[in-house]
């Protein structure tokens, strides 16, 4: 599959760029920190979302949705990067809809993904427990009880956790605590009793919930998947939240960069645009390169997601990396070459590199990427 | 079936009946790479035969229309014969300055006859070229350029000399920038000029460079006749063609990772060996792994504006940035290869030593960021014709 564009994707570009940059631009994601948002984002604006297809970007047209694919959710997400948009699109349209996907029963898709398109139910992916992610790294344990089990552990970094209706929780039923094997998805409604949701606010102003589990009685109908075997579906979701991610951060690293090219061209010192200074205009010309690779890991992984290449995960972890990488660079490089403008809350460029790095570190950084391409190749 | 499944099939089998197996192994040493010409020494009779039935085919040229001797694939079509060879680990027929740097310029700027009379040669490897461009005072800044071709009205009388020419003593040819109007501005007085490197007063002395070899020559021009219709394109405008032809080159150096050699990681787990499923050395690995990224990623880049460039879309002075990447990371990874091969590495004469290949290896890698256009010009151009920043 050629790693262009076609008219369709095109399209879904330019009324992504378009919808963010009138409904959700950096003045408003500066506003909803400022006022201490309770929920984060907008929900007005996520309703939007919907109507324009956007949260049901994942979601088959059977169920009700648009079906346009990773490739076009990727554009919608770079939208979003340009922009700083805060939406539940990664948690619930990219996250949630790719878990029952992949994993739901026909009656679980039927009864959810509907829901999802229609921007009705949020979703959150509880998966993560120490600081560092590590997916197989799961001490919450889920037990026979009744018809189903009983939950009990704890969960960090569950993005959009404090508004979700539904929380996608990986436990283990079986195995030790970094075997794949014995991990277990459940559907856990947020009311459940013995479930606790903390807001926490981050460095990049999003949200994202500590949860702990206490005795939470889930039904049998509830599993996502099979028993035992959940890990490779989580893969799956990580994979798709790791190929968003890359393209969420590719928009951050282009608006970033533009906005620091623009300033080059504007700022005089020594009587001259500091731009035509040599020292600069080579940092600025390599980051554009490192910008343009990070865009090709970012295509190729969301084509093999959506072509169901074999080497989809491969090419998910390669883009995170890439992507991240690039994003850190634009944006250190955005702030260093605004100067001491650059330090300050009055203009964007410090909520890019504060969103850039939240970015990287969800899902892995560069460090878990590499070492996770390193043995998927063999060493 | 489609088109190009069937397509896919067609090739594989010829491949399968075609490509000998001594051409299915890695290139190991230099006499492995096919460069062609008048004096071509094949190093195996394999590698005589492969080069035929390729250039028979025009796959040596896959995209280049047939009656230029090229195979007349569409893109898609190229991309296919591509990764049905490296399938079977087939070595390229044919490396050739020919194919990668005139040929571009000829298909565009050439007129019929010329086309006629030299893109098959290069297409069957037959005639061997090399590239007049740099000089003694014209390096980064290439337009300075002096040596002269004075209209002598059948013919061009040119004088001058020559510095970098790859393999001068070796080709067959020369496509070479000549000044023809010593009065006009810089970029506008210069010409370009295509001519047999037999002709009489033509002479070439080998440059020894840090890594022991001498691939590159001082040419001297000393009264050499050329006749007029070896003027390709009109006089004066010149420049134009090397620009053009400069972007190949840049693409054609930047894109030397993807050659169908092993990866650092496999020579790394040959090497170093493996302990409990991850390399041996962690260390290392991290480094190699970063490496692995950026050289995967940059792959991906040139399949990209491959593609963008096929579907008419993509941002200009690409060429300058495929250049300064692809040599910064064949640097990156001969730095690489060095460290894992630790002290071995520093081996450097005898049969024993390999005669030192790794290191010798390493040393020429260091001319890649400077060949071709330096890291920094290329740096330069990205700045002022992508970016448009002031006054660079």
């Amino acid at each position: 599959m050629a790693l262009v564009l076609n008219d369709d994707q095109k399209m879904i570009r330019d009324s992504a760029d378009g919808f963010f940059k009138a409904e959700a631009p950096v003045a408003e994601h500066r506003r909803l920190r400022d006022s201490k948002d309770e929920t984060g984002f907008n929900r007005e604006t996520w309703a939007k979302m919907a109507e324009m297809g956007f949260a049901g970007v994942l979601v088959p047209e059977a169920h009700g949705g648009a079906g346009f694919g990773h490739v076009a959710a990727g554009l919608i997400m770079e939208a979003i990067g340009r922009n700083l948009s805060a939406a539940p699109m990664l948690s619930t349209a990219i996250l949630g809809t790719t878990a029952l996907v992949a994993g739901g029963s026909p009656e679980q898709q039927a009864k959810y993904l509907p829901l999802i398109a229609e921007g009705k139910r949020l979703f959150a992916l509880a998966a993560d427990e120490a600081a560092r992610h590590a997916p197989a790294h799961i001490k919450t344990t889920a037990t026979p009880s009744g018809n189903g089990f009983k939950l009990n552990g704890a969960k960090g970094f569950v993005l959009d956790g404090h508004v979700a209706d539904t929380l996608v929780v990986a436990a283990r039923t079986r195995g030790a605590e970094n075997e794949p094997d014995g991990i277990t998805l459940f559907l856990v409604d947020a009311k459940s009793a013995g479930l606790g949701i903390t807001r926490r606010s981050m460095v990049d102003s999003r949200n994202a919930a500590s949860i702990s589990l206490d005795d939470v009685q889930v039904d049998g109908a509830d599993v996502l998947g099979e028993v035992g075997k959940g890990f490779a579906i989580l893969e799956k979701v990580l994979d798709a939240g790791r190929a968003a991610l890359a393209a969420e951060m590719l928009g951050v690293s282009t608006e970033s960069f533009t906005r620091t090219v623009d300033y080059l061209k504007q700022r005089e010192q020594f009587g001259q645009k500091i731009g035509s200074f040599q020292s600069l205009q080579h940092r600025a010309a390599h980051l554009f390169c490192e910008v343009e690779l990070a865009r090709s890991t970012t295509l190729r992984a969301l084509v093999a997601l959506d072509s169901g290449d074999e080497r989809a995960s491969l090419f998910a972890s390669l883009a995170k990396a890439k992507s991240g990488e690039a994003a850190k660079l634009a944006t250190n490089e955005g702030v260093q070459m605004h100067g001491g403008i650059g330090m300050t809350d009055d203009i964007d460029i410090g909520f890019f590199m504060k969103r850039a790095r939240a970015a990287q570190e969800t899902f892995g950084d560069i460090a878990f990427q590499g070492d996770r391409l390193a043995r998927m190749l063999g060493y | 079936m489609p088109d190009i499944e069937s397509f896919r099939a067609e090739t594989r089998a010829w491949l399968e009946a075609n490509c000998p197996a001594e051409m299915r192994t890695p290139v190991a040493r230099d006499s492995d790479v096919c460069w062609g010409g008048r004096n071509c020494q094949f190093s195996s009779e394999a590698q005589k035969l492969w080069l035929e039935r390729m250039g028979a085919k025009g796959w040596t040229v896959p995209e280049w229309p047939t009656q230029y001797g090229g195979g007349g694939l569409s893109r898609d079509e190229a991309k296919v014969l591509a990764s049905e060879m490296r399938r079977i680990s087939a070595r390229s027929p044919l490396s050739s300055f020919g194919i990668w740097m005139l040929g571009p310029a000829l298909l565009k700027y050439g007129n019929e006859a010329q086309k006629l009379e030299h893109l098959p040669k290069i297409a069957r490897g037959e005639i061997r070229w090399c590239q007049g461009y740099s000089e003694p005072g014209a390096g980064s800044d290439l337009a300075s350029l002096r040596t002269s071709a004075e209209d002598m009205g059948d013919h061009y009388l040119v004088n001058g000399q020559k510095v970098w020419t790859s393999y001068a003593d070796k080709a067959d040819w020369i496509f070479c920038l000549v000044r023809t109007d010593p009065t006009a501005a810089k970029h506008l007085g210069i010409s370009f000029l295509l001519f047999d490197m037999a002709s009489p007063g033509v002479s070439t002395s080998p440059i020894r460079l840090i890594s022991g070899a001498s691939p590159f020559c001082q040419t001297f021009f000393d009264n050499v006749k050329v006749p007029k219709e070896n003027l390709m394109g009109v006089a004066g405008k010149g420049w134009d063609i090397a620009k053009y032809l400069l972007t190949h080159e840049r693409e054609m150096i930047g894109d030397m990772d993807s050659a169908g050699r092993d990866t650092v990681s496999q020579i790394a787990r040959k090497t170093l060996g493996m302990e409990a499923n991850i390399l041996a050395d962690t260390g290392l690995r991290t480094d190699i792994v970063r490496h692995e990224i950026n050289a995967w990623a940059f792959a991906l880049t040139m399949e990209r504006v491959k593609d963008e460039a096929k579907a008419g879309q993509g941002v200009g002075a690409l060429s300058s940035m495929l250049k300064y990447y692809g040599t910064e990371l064949n640097k990156s990874r001969q730095e690489l290869l060095m460290s894992i091969s630790g002290t071995d590495g520093l081996a450097w004469e005898g049969p024993a030593e390999g005669e030192g290949d790794l290191a010798r290896g390493w040393l020429r890698s260091r001319a890649n960021s400077i060949e071709g256009g330096t890291s920094e010009i290329n740096l330069n151009i990205i700045a002022k014709r992508v970016l448009e920043l002031p006054g660079a």
